[in-house]
């Protein structure tokens, strides 16, 4: 009983932190809550008996990449969403991109309603295995992720050294002017 | 009382005396520091209130609650109170994974052992690591919200030099954690049980010694400390983030510094030190957390001892030295002890 007030109570704080998100005017306001809503869904990762994931959640995301949101916005000094910048001639207001964009979300909608069905599949295979904590302990997630996974894994981070080379690229072409 | 109550109510006290510590260490601190830096000065520092000013700061905690509280009326409301709250929080939370003692049954008291500390988690480094790196978000808050240029900057600085040093130490635990094979502090504490030749204690920090300099480093960086107190820069920032505050919301961001530094040097005995281990006679009686209080004490000296001999750098030498120097050492290092335990292993 306490692990479903537990679940509801945290997926509650992410549903409400996640889309208060896009309510805020002020950008930091939204930060904090996409903060909040990371840390939300690290206790139900903890929940789901996968304390690995939970701690990497909360250090790649709420740690670093909200502290470097957090550095950009501070920079900018971005304090409010200026009211005239949403007036009919922005390039996001055209109904082209309207249309794209209404396109997409109910891709996206469509895509998780696919993942959701097949989730109670894998759900099943999961507990015909037995034990969820070991299959998610470090040891395990580490021999799958540099095992069947190897692939994925280093095309991530030749995709993040693209991004690295990139930005290098561009910040010397700037200096260098 | 049957066991099972007794239990519960011995755990109880030991998280309440983990919290009891860490207030007390936050307010001994302050005084060492200003007696310590009183000597290095030649000079006695706070003397008057108690018996050789043991009693100064209860003193100053009387003066900051009595004080007024200003809130600047261009800062954001919300934020500037929420920041030292942040802090001080994630400075208590992160104490929670770290262990401090072995395990003991009260000398019979109990029939099966207690372990010694808040929760005993099998991730426990990353436990740490997660919610000291949550503290930042105060100090940047507090730059933020304050609507003051110089706490702005002291702000930035901050989460700049987060971002730079957590790298070089995350790199430098990766190390231990591979020598010890664990990601709970205790399972890194007890490997680091026993000697080596009967006489040099099997630490890490021996097998680790680069590793070890590197997490010293990057330590001191994460806890904004003299020389890299590049937040608050009274010289150059008035304040840094904290100029704005005052009273009680001020007295929290040195209380959560204070506590960061313990916890640091906590994790830091845990890890390279060899925890409650190293002195058997205490070892066996279950006595061990006496050993750690005072290892975690000399580390804790050392942190007071390079804030008041070593000048505070520049910061663009800080983001060099991260960068440059720090993160690539780490990495070798990392390396280095890869192929080393592969070799030895083979």
């Amino acid at each position: 009983m306490p692990e479903t007030l537990l679940f509801s109570l945290f997926s509650g704080i992410a549903i409400v932190a996640s889309a208060l998100v896009i309510g805020q005017r002020n950008p930091m306001y939204s930060i904090m809550l996409l903060i909040t809503s990371f840390g939300a869904l690290s206790a139900l990762y903890i929940q789901l008996d996968a304390p690995f994931v939970a701690m990497a959640q909360i250090i790649v995301y709420a740690g670093a990449i909200m502290v470097l949101f957090l550095f950009v916005v501070m920079l900018l000094n971005a304090p409010q969403e200026d009211g005239a910048e949403w007036d009919r001639a922005h390039p996001l207001r055209r109904p082209g991109v309207s249309r794209l964009g209404a396109l997409l979300a109910g891709l996206l909608i469509v895509q998780l309603v696919w993942a959701l069905m097949r989730a109670t599949d894998a759900s099943t295979a999961v507990n015909a295995s037995g034990d969820v904590a070991a299959i998610s302990s470090v040891r395990s997630v580490g021999r799958v992720l540099f095992t069947n996974y190897v692939f994925a894994f280093e095309a991530t981070s030749i995709l993040i050294l693209v991004a690295m080379v990139g930005a290098v690229v561009l910040a010397a072409r700037e200096s260098g002017r | 009382m049957d066991q099972a109550t007794l239990r519960f109510v011995i755990q109880l006290l030991i998280i309440g005396f983990t919290f009891f510590m860490l207030i007390n260490a936050s307010a001994l601190l302050v005084l060492a520091e200003r007696k310590i830096m009183g000597f290095m000065q030649q000079r006695y520092g706070p003397y008057l209130v108690g018996p050789h000013g043991l009693l100064q700061p209860l003193a100053d905690i009387v003066k900051l609650l009595f004080k007024e509280e200003l809130r600047p009326k261009a800062a954001d409301k919300w934020l500037f109170t929420l920041a030292p709250i942040i802090s001080v929080t994630a400075a208590f939370a992160a104490f929670a994974a770290v262990p401090w003692g072995a395990e003991t049954t009260f000398f019979g008291l109990l029939d099966t052992p207690v372990k010694l500390g808040v929760a005993d988690v099998n991730v426990a480094v990353l436990v740490v690591f997660a919610i000291t790196s949550m503290g930042v978000y105060g100090i940047v808050l507090a730059g933020w919200s304050s609507n003051n240029k110089y706490s702005l900057l002291g702000g930035l600085r901050s989460s700049a030099q987060m971002i730079s040093y957590e790298l070089a130490y995350a790199t430098a635990l990766a190390s231990v954690i591979m020598l010890a094979g664990s990601l709970s502090l205790r399972e890194v504490v007890d490997a680091q049980d026993g000697f080596w030749f009967r006489v040099i204690p099997r630490w890490y920090l021996f097998l680790q010694p680069i590793g070890f300099i590197i997490y010293a480093i990057a330590g001191v960086a994460e806890t904004n400390r003299a020389p890299f107190d590049f937040p608050e820069a009274e010289q150059e920032l008035v304040g840094g983030y904290n100029t704005e505050y005052s009273s009680v919301r001020f007295a929290l961001f040195p209380q959560a510094e204070y506590i960061n530094m313990t916890t640091m040097s906590a994790v830091a005995t845990d890890l390279y030190l060899g925890g409650w281990h190293g002195v058997p006679f205490l070892d066996r009686l279950g006595l061990g957390w006496m050993v750690f209080l005072v290892k975690v004490g000399v580390i804790l000296f050392t942190y007071i001892w390079v804030r008041w001999t070593v000048p505070r750098y520049r910061y663009d030498q800080l983001m060099q030295f991260g960068w440059k120097w720090l993160f690539p050492a780490a990495v070798v290092n990392l390396i280095a002890t890869a192929a080393l335990i592969l070799y030895f292993n083979a």
